[in-house]
């Protein structure tokens, strides 16, 4: 039973030090990224991954069911809800104008728009909204003007 | 050095990685807070709080781990459940610069 601890310990401890090292692979790209799309790149991956080996790392390290039952809550939770707020920025930051154009290699979304994007942004970032998701029109970011 | 080590509790090699990792966290830490202090915009500054949930994850797991207590979990449940709320708060209201 011990020899199974102490394998068990070596690979929380394996998987809390990727966890660790992916955060802080994401802090420097936070810090160093040239703009808002490219930032949320670099802090998106320890979001899910990161915080993945992290409750793996705990689940091995305390070895109760309770801690184990938390852990995946911990998965579950954050999975569902980083892709969200990373979408939510990333939509936000094209619509206000705060993506450098001369970085991108393919605007896709300019592309659903039809044409080019100006230079501050979409005009109207409520067309591509009523395209991909009718039914929530009626929210008031569909409604409201940018700008 | 070895004396103030010991005089943090650092007595094995366990204790060495802990200590290295932790360390680690508050580099992590301090380049997000940098950067979210920096901006330019609201949106790098809320991307950055979020690299910054992601290192308290991190710091209270390691915590967890070593302890071998759970009495911080519940605190990585409601950072992994709440944390992007703030996000999309502010993603929703996002407007233009008026210059």
């Amino acid at each position: 039973m011990s020899a199974v601890g102490a394998v068990l310990d070596v690979l929380a401890a394996v998987c809390l030090g990727i966890g660790v090292l992916l955060a802080v692979v994401a802090a420097l790209g936070v810090l160093r990224l040239p703009d808002v799309l490219t930032r949320l790149h670099a802090a998106a991956k320890p979001q899910a991954l990161g915080v993945v080996l992290v409750a793996v790392g705990v689940g091995l390290a305390v070895r109760t069911p309770a801690a184990v039952g938390v852990v995946t809550l911990v998965v579950v939770f954050q999975l569902t809800t980083a892709p969200v707020a990373a979408h939510m920025v990333g939509r936000a930051a094209y619509r206000t104008g705060k993506v450098r154009h001369d970085l991108l290699l393919v605007d896709e979304l300019s592309e659903l728009t039809g044409g080019e994007a100006p230079e501050g942004g979409l005009p109207e970032g409520c067309v591509v909204r009523a395209d991909e998701d009718g039914d929530r029109s009626d929210e008031p970011g569909s409604a409201r003007a940018p700008g | 050095m070895s004396a103030l080590l010991t005089q943090l509790g650092v007595t094995g090699p366990v204790s060495v990685l802990v200590l290295v990792a932790g360390a680690a966290l508050l580099v992590a830490a301090a380049c997000v807070v940098a950067r979210a202090v920096v901006g330019p915009t609201i949106l790098d500054r809320v991307v950055a709080l979020d690299a910054l949930v992601v290192v308290l994850v991190a710091a209270f797991g390691l915590h967890a781990a070593v302890t071998r207590s759970t009495a911080t979990l519940p605190i990585l449940v409601v950072l992994a459940l709440v944390g992007f709320v703030g996000s999309v708060s502010v993603a929703r209201f996002a407007a233009k610069d008026t210059q």
